[in-house]
């Protein structure tokens, strides 16, 4: 009947060895085949995305322009009510923008800035940590992706985001008031999102797949070079690291140790 | 049995009206309708994979490429015939099947199932 104890035993034994050997073992057979199959993101395979934004160079014009160009490559509707507002790419004052930094002699040139934001993919993303059915994850290149999938709609991602960068449909995008977006959807090429799920800036996860910047930085680029820097932290060589190097910047609450890499020229 | 025949009655009644859509429908069967293919699609000869892979199994398909171009951002699709794919619903599918309705939503219709892509995935204008 069956096998016996020592039998058995024979056979776990053996087992153990070939499935330690596994990996080895495809290795020698055929060599490179297994990376090959594995090999996931090859566009941003060891890259390291971040950005840099020279504020002293953008304008109010500049910002509605960025503003406008992301949200309507992302189908992000106008819902006319700050309140049930979704944002990818927003305007804040300094106040708000760098709130442990303000103080009461700043020039009003700066204190009545506006800068502009976005997700900050941060390199220790709280979001993700809450999520509980990781359809807010990172990715190996940095980008705090979400998965609109996976969304349950539960908002622990927006509690713990300390940057008020995620937004939650509370109705369907689609039913945003139609006198406020003629044209919705406006990329017929990009999907829209669906009441109950919570979105925000991918960092055009879509764009950079493709080999091209995301749609803010083309956008800003039309009207005037270098104000955005998009680019690889994990090459010494790339242009995000030479102007780190050069300028000095500054990142939104670094006190909460997220360690966000969206940089500011301020 | 007390009151047997109101009790007999009364199941003669009731099994009756329990199959009453059967009997309504006997013989009846609605034929299986054949998604039609647009110019586009017919031109293109072969799909992503073969067709009878398609016809059964293009929900397993699209379920692997939402994770594998969401999740791990692998955005192109190698066929067998070594044609490579942008792996995307609503431009690469949709591009050829631009007849939702007649190429999608019949089948979907007759096997009484409602997938729910369209809340998101915007599809394409049909002249109905």
């Amino acid at each position: 009947m069956g096998v016996d104890r020592r039998g058995f035993l024979k056979i776990a034994g053996i087992s153990a060895l070939l499935g330690l050997g596994g990996k080895t073992a495809i290795d020698f057979l055929a060599p490179g085949d297994l990376e090959a199959s594995m090999d996931a993101v090859p566009l941003t395979e060891g890259k390291r995305w971040a950005m840099v934004i020279d504020m002293q160079k953008m304008d109010e014009e500049m910002m509605e322009k960025c503003i406008e160009a992301c949200h309507s490559e992302h189908n992000v509707p106008d819902l006319g009510n700050p309140k049930d507002e979704v944002k990818w790419l927003f305007k804040e004052e300094y106040e708000h923008t760098f709130p442990g930094q303000k103080h009461d002699y700043i020039g009003d040139e700066v204190k009545h800035k506006n800068f502009l934001l976005l997700c900050n993919h941060c390199s220790n993303p709280p979001c993700c940590r809450v999520c509980p059915t990781k359809a807010t994850w990172q990715r190996k290149d940095g980008v705090v992706m979400m998965d609109q999938h996976r969304c349950i709609g539960c908002r622990f991602c927006m509690a713990a985001c300390p940057f008020g960068a995620r937004s939650f449909n509370w109705g369907d995008p689609r039913k945003a008031p139609k006198e406020l977006n003629p044209e919705f959807p406006t990329n017929q090429d990009y999907p829209t999102r669906e009441k109950g799920v919570v979105e925000k800036c991918t960092f055009c996860a879509e764009r950079i797949a493709k080999g091209q910047l995301p749609a803010c930085v083309e956008a800003a680029n039309e009207i005037k070079e270098n104000v955005f820097t998009f680019g690889d932290l994990a090459d010494p060589d790339s242009g995000v690291r030479a102007i780190l190097r050069k300028h000095y910047t500054i990142r939104r609450k670094p006190e909460l140790g997220t360690e966000p890499n969206i940089f500011y020229i301020v | 049995m007390y009151d047997g025949g109101k009790i007999i009655i009364g199941l003669i009644i009731g099994v009756g009206l329990l199959l009453s859509p059967f009997i309504y429908d006997a013989g009846k069967a609605a034929k299986a309708p054949d998604p039609e293919l647009t110019a586009k699609a017919k031109e293109a000869k072969e799909c992503v994979a073969e067709t009878s892979y398609m016809k059964s199994s293009h929900m397993h398909l699209l379920d692997e490429w939402r994770n594998t171009v969401v999740r791990d951002g692998e955005r192109y699709y190698k066929a067998k015939n070594g044609k490579v794919y942008y792996k995307s619903l609503q431009t690469t599918c949709l591009d050829c099947h631009s007849n939702k309705s007649k190429f999608c939503d019949q089948c979907h219709d007759y096997v009484g199932i409602d997938p729910y892509c369209w809340t998101c995935h915007i599809e394409p204008k049909e002249n109905k």
